[in-house]
Order: C-alpha cells, then structure tokens, then sequence
C-alpha cells in the first residue's frame, strides 16, 4: 500500500521531459495517469528513484481527426477516449476498448500513452492499437522517430520505447469498421481475452481484415491466419465468420492463470474473434 | 398490543446519518496523539524453519521506535500463550499458535516481527530491513493428502489430522440396502476469503497511570477478545477495555482474536504509546481467517417416488495451519445440518479436521451451514435428475410436515417452527416456475441454455444456548430511563452493519411508548456496556434483542410499581397499554415511561421497599436456536460458446420469523445473496503446492461488482418461533445460505442436456465450456 | 514538498513526501476521514474522491500530482445540515450496511449522474464497477442512484438530518396478519 519513497519532478514540455529523463538515467520513471505505475509501487513491485510528472505538458492531449488520419496525444485520457463520438464513428475499436478498460475512477485518470507503454500482456490497447495499424511517435533528444504498433508492443511488459524516450502520440488511418470485444477477467477487469477487429466492407462481404488479440499471450499479436481466411466472407454468415476464426491464437504460446488455462484462453480466441468481427461488420 | 407504531415499519436507519456524510469512526480514524505505527514482517512461506533474524538495520533506523521478534515476546514475557480456540471437543489436538511465530513458520504471511515507527510510511520502510532467513520446508496444502499423511504441519503431532468426529443415527445400513437409488458424489465446498472491505484494524494505547490497556479493533466481539487479551497478556480483565467503534464489515471474520491483536496490545504497553496498525488488503487476504474449504463425500439413498431415506456422509474439512477461535467447530455445525429441511433419519456420517499449510478457516457467514445446505440441495437435484423427477416435487414429497414441529432432527436438534411447502409454494409463484421450464423447453431447442435452481434451506442460528455453545451463548441488554426523559439502550451485541441502533430503538420506542429520536442505542465498548457476547451467528436481535424484551419488561413491571404507589392502586390493577401506564382498561388516566422514570429519579415518592432509578440489566439465555428457512430460485443462461453464466433472474421467499425492520431484514437478505452466488460463480481462494497463495489481491480474488450480480425480488412468509420472546429468527446469514446451491443447482440444470450431473464450485466459465464440450441430448441443438 | 490544494472548497498547503498518497493527505494531514481505504490494488473504490470534478480513486494518486487541483470529498458533497440528494437516497434506499464503501460509492454515483444524468438501471451498474460493495448486494444501491437522479432531476432541494430523521413516519403497507412483535402464545401467556 505505501510506495518507496522517490524524488518528484515536474516536466514543463516534452524537451523538458527527455531532459530530465537524462538526468536521472534508468532510476526514472514518467508519470502520467500513474495508474499503471502507482499500483505497482503501492504493492513494491516497481520502485522508481525519480518520477518525471508530465501529466502538465500542453498539447499531448487530445483528439483530432483530419481527413481520414486520427491523431491521439499521449496524455488523452481513456474517459476522453471513451465520451469521443469522433472515436465511436472513426475507430470503433478503440471507442469500445476505452469505454471497456478499467472502471470510470481509472478511466477518469489513466492515459492511453501510459497504458501503452506499460506493455502489460492483457491489456486491451495493445491489440486495438495493433489491429488500427497504429503509429507510434516517439520523442528523444535526436528527435522523433515512428513505429509501428506491431514494433512497439515487444512483450510482456516490454516495449520498444527507449528509456530516455517519451511516447507523444498515436496516429492511425480512421477505420470505421472496427470493433472490440473482451472477455473480462471477474477480478481485475484485464483480458482474459480481447480481439480487435478492422474491416474493410465491400457489399456485405470481407475485404481486408485486421484482428490482433491480447491476453492469450506475453504480447498481443495479430491474427494473420484469421485475416487471411475472412476475406471474402459474407460478414453477416455467423458460421463462415466463426469457421474464418478457427485456430485464431494458432502458434501462440498461451498463459494459464487461476480463471483460465492456456488451452480455454486459445479457445475463447476464437469465439471472441469472431464477435469482434461480427460486431465490426454491424454499423455503428 | 403496544407494538402498533414502529416495529414493522420500514423507518431509515438511525446509524446512517453520520456514515453517508463521512462523519463515522472507523478504526483507522481514531486518532490519538503521540500515535506511533506498527507494520508486521510476514512469512514469504508456506512452511519454513527460520534460520535466523536480523533486526539491527530496521533498529537502527532513526524512524523505528521498536522491532520485536516472536522470540522477544516468548522469552522475556509473559507472553507464552497461545492465542485460544474455544470448543468442547475432547480430543482435539490444539497445536500451540504463537502470536510471533517461534521458529517455524507453517502459512504464508503468518507474522515473524512487528517494527513501531513513528508513521506508517516508515513503518513499512523499516519492516523491509528486517532480514529474516529461512530454510524452506515442504508444505502440504491439500486436505486429503494431508489427512493420509506426511509433510506434517506440526511435526510433533505427528499427523495432520486435528480430530475424528463419527456419527450414527436410525439405521443407515438398512436404508440403503433397501434404496432404490443411489446418488453418491464427491462434493467440494472451496475455500473463499471473507473480504470486509474494511480490512483488519486496531489501535492500542496504554495508560500506566490507571495501568489500563484500551484496544479499539473492527472487531464483532468486544467483550470476548477483552476476556481473550486478558489470558494471553496476563493483564486483570478490569483493566482492559476492548472498543469496536464503527466497524467496516465483518462476516465472521472479526468474531476472532487474532495474533495483531495481541502483539499490538503487548507493544502498546512496552512504550506507552497509541500504536495503530491496519493491515492492508494483501495482508488481509493471507491472514484474515478464510472459509469453508470442505470436501463433502456423500452417498444419499432413495426410493423411486423421490423419497430420501438415507445419507452416509464423510466431512474432510481443512483447518489450516493453527485453530483460529472457532476453526474446528465449524464443520460440526455442517453435521448438525446435514438433513437440512428433510425428514429422513437414517444418517452415518464422520467429520475430519485436517491440517495444512494454509490460513485458518474459520466461522465465515454462515459458518459450517452453507456447506450442509450446498450438499443436501445438491443431492436433492441429483436425486430428481436421477430418477427424471422435478426437483421442486422431490423437495415437496421429503420436507418436514408442518404438523412436526418442534421437530428433532436424526443429528439432535430441535427445529422449532417452519412451513417449507408453504415457502416454496409463493417462491414457485413468484418465479412462475411452470413458465420459467416451458421457456426453458423452447430455448434449449434453439441451443440456448436456461438453467432453474432451486434451494429450500433451513439453518440454524441465533447462536445459541450456552450449552450448545463452545462459550457464552447468552446476551444482554441494559435499559436505563434517564431523569429527562431520554432512555439509553445497552447491548451486548456488537452491530456493525446489522442496523441494531435502529430496531432495537423500534422495539423500546413501542414498549416503552416513547418517541424513537428519545433512544439512544449503545454498543461495542466494553467500559460502557455491561458483558455481551457479540454479534454472530445471526444472533444480535434473535438473543441481544431478546434480552432487550427481557429488560423492557422489567422497566414496565417498576413502572407499574411506581405509577400504582401514585394513584394508591394496586400494581395488579394496571397495565402498559400503547406504550403507557393505564388502569386496565381504562385509558382516561395513564402515565408514561419518562414519567415514571422521573419520579424514580427523585426519589422521595416511591413505594416502601423500591429502590430508586429506573433501570434495569437483564441476559436471555436461549433456550433453543431458532431455525429460519426459505426457498431460493435462480435462474441462469450459460453461453454455449463460451461457458459465461449470466444471471437472468433471482428470487428468494425467506421466513425469520417477525419482522422489526423489513427494509433492514431485506437489505441482509441482499447482501448475503450476492456472498452466496459470489461463492457460487467466482470466489475461490487459491494455494500452489508450496504454500504460496495465488489469490492475494482484489485484483486475482474475484468479489462482485454490481454488473456480476442481478435484481433481486424477495418476499417472505412469517412463521414465528417461541424459543424468544420476540418471535424473530435470525436473517444475517440466511440469504448465503440459501443461495449458493440454488445458483450451482441452476447452472447445473442448465447444462443437464450436457449430461451434467455435477461440477465443483466456482463454476467457472472454463468448467462450463468444458463440460459443453459434450453433444446435448433432450432434443436440443448446439 | 510544498503542495497547495483547494479541498473541499478551502484552500489547504501541505508539506509532504512525494510518495504519500492523496488518500493518505486528506486523512492524516486534513482529518477527512471520511475518505476510506480498503484495498492496495485500485480495485475497491473506497477512496473516491472528485479531483477537479471527476472521480478518481485517491489511493492511486500522490498529493503531489493533485497539487494546483481541486479535490471533494464526502465532506464536501454534504453534511448533516444539507445532505446531498445522493446521500439521502442512499439513506432512504437503505444503500448502506457497514458504510465503509458507501462514502466512496455516494462520490462515485454523485460523478456517474454528472455524466449520465438519467441512467438506466444497467448503466447503474456498469458507472460503479469501481466501487465494490460487500454488505448490500447492490441492489439498495442502484435504487439509491435511481432515485437520486429523479430528485437531482426535478431539482428538489437539499434536506437536513433533522428533517429526515424519523419520528413517526407511516407504514408504508400494513404488516400481514399477526406480524408484530409477540407471538400469539405468548402473549396468551402474558395476559
């Protein structure tokens, strides 16, 4: 319940930020939300020497949608995310996984960019961010660099932002035909299982399809061999869709905790693979 | 009849006011200057020798004010003891349980040290630079394995088992030799942690000029743990004063005296400083005192007509690794109940408690009844599954008549009233469970999975006749007119969360025909209140409300006396009538209970021979338990694809006897509903084979949220008992009670298509799946 | 560290350690109380508080962070003279046992009708999945925001304790026949 003390800072812009992340090396850590981080130091889990408080710096909040390209600051808060009717129109998936994540008090507070960077294993965004082919800016002090989700997101509790890096924003071409479904874990709200679905529609049949799932393994990870198979699937033929998602976390190696084995997780990959894209398909 | 006012009516609740605003006193919010904070080094083992304990960097801390070691506590005082279990079980083996473990640890956060630093930021600090060492032993965390053999928990028993309990009654043998059925089944009740969302608290202060020792704990038994820290500390129990202020939850989980109570009370008096400790939600989910944790092997004998006419039965109940207070006496209570509200008599049974390398269980709501009541419900489907029965006319054909009460069961008891079919019968109504198969029909054709379950309980409660009890099963209560008119009501009872500030001013508001605002109701102070035993085992209004009565009529009787001397009647003549003294008969004269109290105050105009003061003290021992019952009904969907339940629909008809408060009553019914189903559906506390505890967050313990549990529609049916002079039964553990089978025997129904004939709790989705995984039968599709 | 806070509508300055917990800073530095904890994985909600009008569990935020911000707490949302409509359908409703979640339930239901000013008894349930109750089994409670919402709707003024307390109020339905608190025989007995 009581985190080991730290040195507190407050970063005034993004330049300030990477300063100070120099500053204090590997011992610091940046707070945005927290609520990734402070739980983890309340349990002693993570014990950082120094957090750099970002959560002031102007213009990494918010929502902005310009032609077909969706541009989401770092410091957008999931509530934010959650209440965006330009989401719910524009991205689907992670309208519903905002809306989906948490409870409202950790919504109210946490970041995407926070929750990004935290790399848990079950946590939603990362297969959201993955299916909406995501681009990922990230700032040091040699400038801006871009990645792609599926390279951001490593492994568990691993992401590709480099300790003296800040993750600023996350852009995506606007996918209208996208949705989220998760199976809730009863105690901690995480995935059990989530998959996110992208879809192009062409006369009610399956153009292209992106779908990434979390929770079944150390990282969420797409779906190439569902995607593959639901093109040109009628997407309102409930079977063929579940046929196309048989196998979803084929080649996975699966987690098995207290409510779920691997083999019931590998399962479950495949029946809310098929909601997420049956749910994609329907209008918003 | 002078109750016409405010017994029965829904009135808000009088202990309300200051807890929505915020303004209540929980442990953590007294505050007590010169306060220093404790934090306990905890085992990182199931089961370990400690090798050795270095505290001089934490002692060196310039925070620290104090680090003690179980050693500290064994060696330079008095502090021998071992914390109590309190049974009347002649062979129990009682393993002694160090309030600082000595030098093997044998549960995973079992306390090792305790570091006092002046807050609780470098409390924490400081317990971390306690080094202990340990050398790692096997544990042995499985009931049955435990009982066959070593690891022992305690070497030096040389078994793990704690006791043997057999039991015989009637003619079992014949029964199922001459059955037509045979359901046998192996039946595990898991073990759930109880998860007060206020966890563990106490703050203990001494003062060394009076030589007194004030412990504020979230405890439900005051006056119990103040007898209790008296023994172990070695201290006169008239220099200790134990108070539970507002107290966050309990559910038998605080009817316990615990290792931090006395450690805290001890250190207290080392420094004669206010020392607090709350321990956190981690903490509390290993050292709380956990529940059930029971395999139930039955075999249940029928005849085709649904008739049961037999049950063997082997209880193997897990103890953990020490008796907490009650830990081996629950599942003698399961025994007890085993026949539920069923007339057969032919029962062999045996009970075994077992050691492991786990926390103790203990009385968790419900305590011991729950798991007799899952097992008989559960057998009673099994049954009606068999023999292609509706489970609701199985019931109907094996209750206990009406006409049988008092009615001594095959294991001792005395129920003392009931009306099941009549129960039922509204239950049925009120689910429309005729309609509720027909649409269950018709779903399963389009292979959807509807499940109906149904659960008639009785339980035994109102704990209880001291005789029957492993201590004190009596109650009290004091009534005091004060000389303005207001009255203070002393209980024994220690409510918290029950409502009794507000009933118990119901009843006297009534009797006493003064207006409720003019009743304060006090508690849970053992320097204010006479000895009480707590509230348990729904037992505050069933026995402390009864005592209630008991000094209500003894402030009428004065009263009369009192009034009669005024009028120069004769007492004979008069009578309390809507709350007032009056010549029978006769309301054109009358006198009220302040008044009265008045004229007792000053003294100078009583009858000869009458003491002043208008008062009175009086205990209620209970002649029997009391026996509530009801028919629960729970309907469920369980999602083929992916074995989710959803709980359509719940009902529940309970009787408890009279009702005071029916908004109160109902709220206990609620809430113990969502335990019940919680138990049913999610919560199981779990430990890998080394001891480790894999559930010791509220991030991996599931507790519901109010999307998990559905809209519950009650109503009750009002069979009185005589075993108290109120005519109420208990109802704070009814409704989970009555609940966990009915929500299994539905899910269990709803899979029946699958072949299902039983599934261990929780039923999880991945059981479900599992199970679906079958082909359906009964003309159904998938 | 010097941090400056409006709590509660008053300004408050506070010297602390970056690592303590606003939860923590509003009971031992302000004597809140009323603000309680109950777990240590930001899963109970007990501590609920507004920070700057939207709810947040305070055990998940430094004071630090909270610094240049608005806070409420139970506190502040009502008190005995002028109860909250939230807090008085809590006490009408019977939406408390215990009452040790309930001051983080009343600020979570107080942010959920801030959003949702009407919502149904669903949405009820989903806007306090970060307040976990265990005495009431929800059901009081989700009448309590229910009707909260309909007093906040119709703009019914606030009540104070006094004003609700009971005296004498009706039943609301007559008791069924013999239901009181004596039974039959006995009082045969007694007369």
């Amino acid at each position: 319940m009581i985190p080991a003390a730290f040195d507190y800072v407050r970063a005034t812009s993004v330049e300030d930020a990477i300063r100070l992340l120099e500053q204090h090396g590997d011992d610091a850590k940046l707070l945005a939300g927290g609520h990734s981080l402070i739980p983890m130091m309340k349990l002693r889990l993570a014990a950082p020497a120094v957090l750099i408080d970002i959560a002031g710096i102007p213009q990494l909040d918010g929502i902005r949608v310009s032609g077909n390209r969706v541009t989401i600051g770092a410091l957008t808060k999931h509530a934010a995310l959650a209440a965006s009717d330009d989401l719910r129109k524009n991205a689907g998936a992670l309208y519903d996984a905002a809306n989906d994540l948490g409870d409202p008090q950790v919504r109210n507070r946490g970041t995407i960019g926070g929750a990004s960077a935290h790399g848990d294993p079950s946590a939603d965004y990362p297969a959201v961010l993955q299916a909406l082919e995501a681009t990922f800016t990230l700032t040091g002090k040699s400038g801006r660099r871009e990645l792609r989700a599926a390279d951001f997101f490593r492994g568990m509790f691993d992401t590709a932002l480099d300790p003296h890096e800040v993750l600023t924003q996350i852009a995506f071409d606007a996918a209208p035909n996208s949705a989220y479904v998760k199976f809730h874990h009863p105690a901690s709200h995480y995935a059990v299982v989530g998959v996110a679905a992208a879809l192009t529609l062409s006369g009610g049949k399956i153009g292209s399809a992106r779908v990434a799932i979390t929770g079944i393994g150390d990282s969420a990870f797409r779906a190439s061999g569902v995607e593959a198979a639901l093109q040109g699937v009628t997407a309102s033929d409930e079977a063929a869709v579940r046929a196309a998602c048989a196998g979803a976390a084929r080649g996975v190696t699966a987690r098995s905790d207290t409510f779920a084995s691997a083999s019931y997780r590998t399962a479950m990959a495949d029946v809310f693979a098929a909601r997420a894209v049956t749910r994609a398909a329907s209008s918003r | 009849m002078a109750f016409t006012a405010m017994v029965g009516a829904r009135i808000r609740r009088r202990e309300d006011p200051r807890l929505i605003t915020g303004r209540a006193t929980y442990v953590d919010d007294v505050r007590q200057v010169g306060t220093v904070y404790a934090a306990f080094v905890r085992s990182p083992y199931g089961h370990a020798k400690i090798t050795s304990i270095d505290t001089s960097a934490a002692k060196g801390d310039p925070h620290v004010l104090a680090v003690y070691t179980g050693e500290d506590l064994h060696h330079a005082h008095n502090l021998k003891a071992s914390l109590p279990v309190a049974h009347k079980m002649p062979d129990l083996k009682t393993p002694p349980h160090y309030v600082l473990a000595l030098d093997e640890v044998r549960v995973i956060g079992e306390a090792v040290a305790i570091v006092v630093a002046d807050s609780p930021y470098t409390a924490r600090d400081a317990a971390e630079k306690v080094v202990v060492e340990y050398d790692e032993l096997p544990a042995v965390v499985d009931t049955e394995k435990a009982a066959a053999g070593p690891p022992y928990v305690h070497e030096s028993l040389g078994t793990n088992v704690a006791f043997t309990m057999p039991f015989s009654a009637g003619d079992p043998d014949k029964a199922f030799a001459e059955a037509d059925v045979v359901v046998k089944q192996r039946i595990v009740n898991q073990r759930v942690a109880p998860v007060p969302i206020e966890p563990r608290s106490m703050v203990a202060n001494y003062d060394a000029g009076m030589q007194q020792l004030t412990l504020y704990s979230a405890t439900q038994i005051p006056h119990l743990l103040r007898t209790q820290l008296a023994i172990v500390l070695g201290l006169p129990e008239n220099k200790i004063r134990a108070i539970a202020p507002e107290v966050g939850g309990g559910f038998g989980a605080k009817l316990n005296v615990y290792a931090e109570e006395v450690v805290v009370s001890w250190v207290a008096m080392q420094l004669e400083r206010p020392v607090k400790y709350i321990e956190t939600r981690s903490e509390c989910f290993q050292a709380m005192i956990h529940g059930r944790d029971q395999i139930d092997d039955l075999e249940i004998a029928a005849k085709n007509d649904g008739t049961i006419t037999g049950l063997r039965l082997k209880i193997t109940a897990n103890m953990g690794a020490y008796h907490q207070l009650l830990t081996p006496v629950v599942p003698t209570l399961t025994l007890l109940m085993a026949h539920g509200c069923y007339k057969f008599e032919n029962i062999q049974a045996e009970v075994v408690g077992v050691f492991t390398n786990t926390m103790s269980t203990d009385a968790y709501r419900g305590a011991g009844r729950p798991e007799a009541t899952f097992f008989i419900e559960r057998a009673i489907d099994m049954v009606a599954q068999r023999l292609k029965l509706d489970p609701a006319d199985v019931r109907r054909k094996n209750f206990i008549a009406n006409s049988a009460f008092p009615h001594t069961t095959a294991t001792g008891l005395t129920y003392d009233s009931g009306d099941y079919e009549t129960t039922m019968d509204k239950a049925l109504a009120l689910a429309d469970y005729t309609g509720l198969r027909k649409r269950q029909e018709e779903l399963r054709k389009q292979g959807r999975y509807l499940g109906i379950g149904l659960s008639t309980y009785v339980e035994v409660c109102g704990m209880g006749p001291s005789a029957a009890m492993p201590a004190a099963g009596w109650d009290s209560a004091t009534i005091r007119i004060e000389p303005t008119g207001s009255i203070t009501v002393l209980t024994g009872v220690s409510p918290h969360g029950q409502g009794q500030e507000t009933t118990f001013a119901q009843i006297v508001a009534d009797e006493l025909g003064v207006p409720i605002d003019q009743i304060s109701v006090i508690h849970g102070d053992t320097d204010k209140v006479q000895y009480g035993v707590g509230t348990f085992g729904s037992r505050g209004t069933a026995v402390g409300g009864a005592a209630l009565k008991l000094a209500i009529d003894t402030i009428q009787a004065k009263a009369i006396k009192i009034a009669a001397h005024q009028w120069e009647a004769n007492p004979d003549d008069l009578e309390y009538r809507d709350g007032k003294i009056q010549v029978k008969g006769d309301p054109s004269k009358t006198m009220s209970t302040p008044e009265a109290g008045f004229l007792a105050f000053m003294g100078d105009n009583l009858p000869p021979g009458l003491e002043p003061g208008l008062d009175a003290t009086r205990r209620f021992e209970p002649p029997n338990f009391v026996f509530p019952f009801g028919t629960h009904i729970c309907v469920v969907e369980v999602d083929a694809q992916s074995g989710q339940v959803e709980v359509v629909k719940y009902f529940a008809v309970d009787d408890c006897g009279r009702l005071i408060n029916p908004m109160i009553a109902g709220g206990q019914v609620h809430g113990g509903i969502a335990q019940g189903l919680s138990q049913a559906l999610f919560e199981e506390v779990v430990y890998d084979d080394r001891g480790q505890l894999l559930t010791g967050t509220l991030m991996d313990y599931a507790i519901p949220h109010a999307e998990q549990v559905p809209h519950y529609e009650l109503d009750h049916t009002v069979t009185p008992t005589t075993v108290n002079p109120l005519g109420i039964k208990g109802i704070g553990e009814a409704g989970t009670i009555g609940s966990t089978p009915a929500v299994a025997n539905a899910v269990i129904d709803a899979l029946a298509p699958f072949g299902v004939v039983h599934i261990d709790m929780p039923l999880k989705p991945e059981k479900l799946w599992a199970a679906m995984q079958a082909k359906p039968t009964n003309g159904s599709v998938q | 560290m010097q941090i400056d806070l409006t709590v509660n509508g008053k300004r408050a300055s506070l010297d602390v350690e970056p690592r303590l917990l606003l939860a923590h800073a509003l009971r031992d530095y302000l004597n809140l109380t009323g603000t309680h904890i109950g777990c240590d994985t930001s899963s109970c909600g007990a501590c609920t508080v507004l920070l700057d009008g939207v709810s947040v569990k305070s055990c998940t935020v430094f004071a630090v962070q909270a610094s240049g911000h608005a806070v409420t707490t139970i506190e502040g949302i009502g008190n005995a003279d002028s109860l909250h409509p939230m807090q008085e359908a809590f006490w009408s409703a019977h939406g408390l046992q215990c009452g040790y979640c309930t001051t983080g339930m009343i600020v979570s239901a107080v942010d959920l009708l801030q959003r949702n000013p009407d919502p149904s008894d669903d949405e009820i349930r989903a806007g306090l999945e970060g307040n976990l109750c265990r005495c009431t089994g929800y059901e009081n409670i989700v009448k309590a925001v229910r009707a909260a919402g309909a007093a906040m709707r119709s703009g019914e003024a606030r009540h104070s304790v006094n004003e609700l307390m009971p005296i004498h109020p009706p039943r609301e339905e007559p008791p069924p026949s013999g239901e009181g608190i004596i039974p039959q025989q006995l009082q045969e007995t007694k007369a």
